[in-house]
C-alpha cells in the first residue's frame, strides 16, 4: 500500500483550479471533488472527515493530464477564484474586505487551509524518525513536498532547504558563512571564508531581512559590506557613478545578495546582469525572490542564482515555512548552521559527523504540516499558472500605478512601468500634507487593507527622502474593482485631511 | 464617505493641532530630553523638558515627524504642560495611559487632560494607540534623563 504524493484535500475549488479534476483527487477517492461552480464552496463542504485524502495511487502517477489553461486572467476568472479563498468574504468595517496587503501576506485557498488539517487528522507523525506507518507516511508526504516546491522553482528536490521564513534562510547562510569563516567545514568550506579585505555587497533597496544578516556577517568576519545605489527613479545603478554595480562589485567581491523584485518599489531587478557581474569576479549571488516566487514563474537554475530564499506566507502556504535554496554542490560544501538531532550521521561525544544537503541544515522536529501545505499552495498556483497570474497582476499593477498617478499630490516610488521596467502588481506612494499612517487609517475604515510605514526597508525610504509611504500590492485574488476602490479612497481621503 | 469611528478619530481639533503643532521647535536650556521611535512605522519625536526656577514644568519643546494622531499629540500634550508640578505631570501622563488603554469605554478627565481628552477615540484603534503615546513616553523619559 502506498500513499499519495501528496495529501489531496478533497476541498471544492473554484472552477479555475477545479477545471483539473485529475489532480484533485477527493476525500477517500471519491474523486472529483472538484467544483466548478464557486456557490457550493465553503464550510459546509469542508468537514473534516470529508476533506481527506490519504489515496492509494501510485506514486508515480502523473498528477495532471490537463493542458495549461494560457488564457488571460478576468475579472470573472478572478471571482472563481475568489471562491476558493474563504477571508475574501468577510466584512471590514461595514464594508466588503479589500485586502491590499498581499506583499507583506497572502490569504490562504481552502485547499491549503483544509491540507494542514488534513495531515493532522490522519497522518501526524514526526518525520525521518521511527518505523511506524505513519511516520513513513509521513516522512515520504515531506519528501515529496519538498520535490512539488523544487519543482515550482526550476531547482532539484536536494536544492531545497526548508527553513521557518525567507529571514531565517539568510541567516541559516550567513551563519554558516561565519562558520566558515572560523575553519568549519575544512577546505570544502575554503569558498565560503570571509575575512578583512574581503566584500559583502548588497543594494539600496533590500529589505531589512538581506541587509541586517549581512551587516553582522561582515561585522564577524572583518570583511566590509559594500552597497549598490540607486538611481532618482528607482533603478539599480548598473553602470553610472561610483556605486554603480559594474563598480561596486570587483575583485574583493566574494558574494552579492540582491532581491528580485522589491518590496517597496515593485520593479523587477535586472538578475541576469547582476549575476553575470558577481559570476564574472568569482562572488556568490543571494536572491531575495520573496516577492518573486508568489508573483511571476520562477527558474532558480535558469537565472544562474547561488542562493535564493523565500516565505510561503507570502504565496498561499502558511507561515512558518520558508525554503533556502543552494546549488547542490555548494550546499553540501557548506558546514551547518544549527545542530543537533536529524542532521547527523554518526555522533560521538566530542564530535560529530553531519548529513548532506538538505537535511544538514535542518536540526530539530521539522515543519511537517506547513511544508505539504507549501507543497499545496504551489500545486494551486501551478494550476492557475504562474505566466497568467504575472501578467494580471502586471495589468492591476499598471492601473493601480496611472490611477494614483493621477491624485493631484500623490507621488508613487519606483519607475514607472515602461518597456524597460516590468512591474508587479505594487504601488508604494506618499499623499502630500498626509502621513502614511493616516492614510491606511482612512482606507481601513472602508474595509481596505494597505501596509504603512517603511516595509522593513528604512534605506531605501531614506534615499528618496522620506519616512513612510502606503502600499497597496495584489495578488492573483485581486479585482480591478478593488484596485479602484483603493484609487478612490485614496483621492477622498485628501479631502478628509483638508489637503485637497 | 468615512465612518463615526472614524470621525471620531480624527476630531477637527486634532486635525488642526497636526498643522499648527504648538510647541513645535526645540529650544535650548532644558533639563531633560528624550528621542522616541515608533519602529514599525518609522515615527519618531525629540522632546525637552523646561523647568522654572522652583524646579516644576514650566514647558516642553519638542520636534518630530509622524503621522496626524502623533503630531496632534504632541502638540496637545505642549499645550498642557504649562508650570506645572512634576508629580502632577505624571498624574496626568498616568491620565492619559488610562485613557489610551480604555478601548473607549471612558471619556477621559478634561480637568487633567485638557483638550488631549479629543484623542480619546484613537483607544478604539489598537494599532494607533501607539502614536497617540509617542510623545508622553518621551516626556516621561524625558523627566528622568538629563538634557
Amino acid at each position: 500500500m502506498r500513499v499519495s504524493p501528496r495529501i489531496r484535500a478533497g476541498s471544492p475549488v473554484s472552477g479555475e483550479v477545479g477545471a483539473i479534476r485529475g489532480e484533485l483527487r477527493g476525500a477517500g477517492g471519491a474523486g472529483g471533488a472538484a467544483n466548478a461552480d464557486p456557490g457550493t464552496h465553503g464550510r459546509n463542504a469542508g468537514a473534516a472527515g470529508t476533506l481527506v485524502s490519504l489515496v492509494t495511487i501510485d506514486l508515480n502517477a502523473p498528477t495532471s493530464t490537463r493542458e495549461p489553461d494560457t488564457r488571460a486572467l478576468d475579472d470573472a476568472a478572478v471571482a472563481r477564484i475568489r471562491a476558493d479563498f474563504p477571508i475574501l468574504a468577510r466584512e471590514v468595517n461595514g464594508h466588503p474586505l479589500v485586502y491590499l496587503d498581499s506583499g507583506a501576506t497572502s490569504q490562504k485557498p481552502q485547499s491549503v487551509i483544509d491540507v494542514e488539517r488534513a495531515y493532522y487528522d490522519t497522518v501526524n507523525a514526526a518525520v525521518h524518525r521511527g518505523a511506524h506507518t505513519l511516520a513513513g507516511e509521513a516522512t515520504e508526504l515531506f519528501e515529496n513536498a519538498r520535490a512539488t516546491v523544487a519543482r515550482f522553482v526550476g531547482a532539484a528536490d536536494d536544492e531545497i532547504v526548508w527553513t521557518s521564513n525567507a529571514t531565517e534562510g539568510l541567516n541559516l547562510l550567513a551563519y554558516s558563512m561565519s562558520n566558515a569563516s572560523l575553519g568549519r567545514g575544512g577546505e570544502d568550506a575554503a569558498r565560503f571564508r570571509l575575512g578583512p579585505g574581503d566584500e559583502i555587497v548588497v543594494t539600496e533597496l533590500e529589505h531589512h531581512a538581506n541587509l541586517v544578516p549581512w551587516q553582522e556577517l561582515a561585522f564577524r568576519t572583518g570583511a566590509t559590506l559594500r552597497v549598490i545605489g540607486l538611481d532618482d527613479e528607482g533603478r539599480i545603478r548598473l553602470d553610472e557613478g561610483p556605486d554603480a554595480a559594474a563598480n561596486v562589485i570587483g575583485a574583493r567581491t566574494r558574494l552579492v545578495a540582491f532581491t528580485h523584485v522589491s518590496n517597496v518599489l515593485g520593479a523587477v531587478n535586472p538578475v541576469e546582469r547582476l549575476v553575470d557581474l558577481a559570476h564574472a569576479v568569482g562572488a556568490l549571488v543571494v536572491l531575495d525572490a520573496c516577492q518573486s516566487a508568489p508573483h511571476l514563474p520562477l527558474d532558480l537554475h535558469a537565472l544562474d542564482v547561488d542562493f535564493a530564499v523565500f516565505s510561503g506566507h507570502k504565496m498561499l502556504a502558511p507561515t512558518g515555512i520558508g525554503v533556502l535554496y543552494g546549488r547542490s554542490e555548494l550546499l553540501n560544501a557548506l558546514p551547518p548552521f544549527l545542530t543537533g538531532g536529524s542532521m547527523i550521521t554518526t555522533v560521538g561525544l566530542t564530535e560529530s559527523e553531519f548529513l548532506p544537503a538538505p537535511m544538514r541544515f535542518e536540526a530539530g522536529t521539522q515543519r511537517v504540516s506547513q511544508a505539504i501545505a507549501l507543497a499545496t499552495a504551489c500545486d494551486y498556483l501551478d494550476a492557475i499558472g504562474m505566466h497568467r497570474i504575472e501578467a494580471w497582476e502586471a495589468a492591476l499593477g499598471q492601473r493601480l500605478y496611472e490611477g494614483l498617478a493621477g491624485i493631484p499630490g500623490v507621488r508613487i516610488l519606483g519607475p514607472a512601468p515602461d518597456a524597460r521596467t516590468e512591474r508587479v502588481g505594487l504601488a508604494s506612494f506618499v499623499v502630500d500634507g498626509i502621513h502614511s499612517h493616516d492614510v491606511g487609517q482612512f482606507l481601513d475604515d472602508r474595509g481596505i487593507a494597505v501596509r504603512v510605514g517603511h516595509h522593513c526597508a528604512q534605506p531605501v525610504h531614506r534615499r528618496y527622502g522620506i519616512t513612510a509611504t502606503t502600499r497597496a500590492s495584489a495578488y492573483l485574488y485581486t479585482t480591478t474593482a478593488e484596485v479602484d476602490a483603493a484609487i478612490e479612497a485614496v483621492a477622498d481621503s485628501r479631502s478628509f485631511f483638508r489637503v485637497a | 464617505m468615512a465612518s463615526r469611528e472614524l470621525e471620531g478619530m480624527y476630531q477637527q481639533v486634532i486635525l488642526d493641532h497636526a498643522k499648527e503643532k504648538h510647541g513645535f521647535g526645540l529650544r535650548e536650556g532644558a533639563s531633560g530630553s528624550s528621542h522616541q521611535i515608533n519602529p514599525t512605522c518609522g515615527d519618531e519625536v525629540t522632546l525637552r523638558v523646561h523647568r522654572a526656577a522652583d524646579d516644576s514644568l514650566a514647558s516642553i519643546s519638542w520636534e518630530g515627524q509622524g503621522c496626524s494622531i502623533s503630531t496632534a499629540s504632541a502638540s496637545l500634550l505642549s499645550d498642557l504642560i504649562d508650570e506645572l508640578p512634576e508629580a502632577e505631570v505624571r498624574r496626568r501622563i498616568d491620565a492619559f495611559r488610562e485613557l489610551m488603554q480604555s478601548k473607549g469605554t471612558i471619556d477621559g478627565d478634561d480637568e487633567l487632560l485638557g483638550d488631549a481628552v479629543a484623542l480619546g477615540g484613537v483607544s478604539r484603534y489598537i494599532t494607533r494607540i501607539k502614536c497617540a503615546m509617542l510623545p508622553w513616553v518621551a516626556l516621561e523619559h524625558a523627566l528622568a534623563t538629563p538634557a
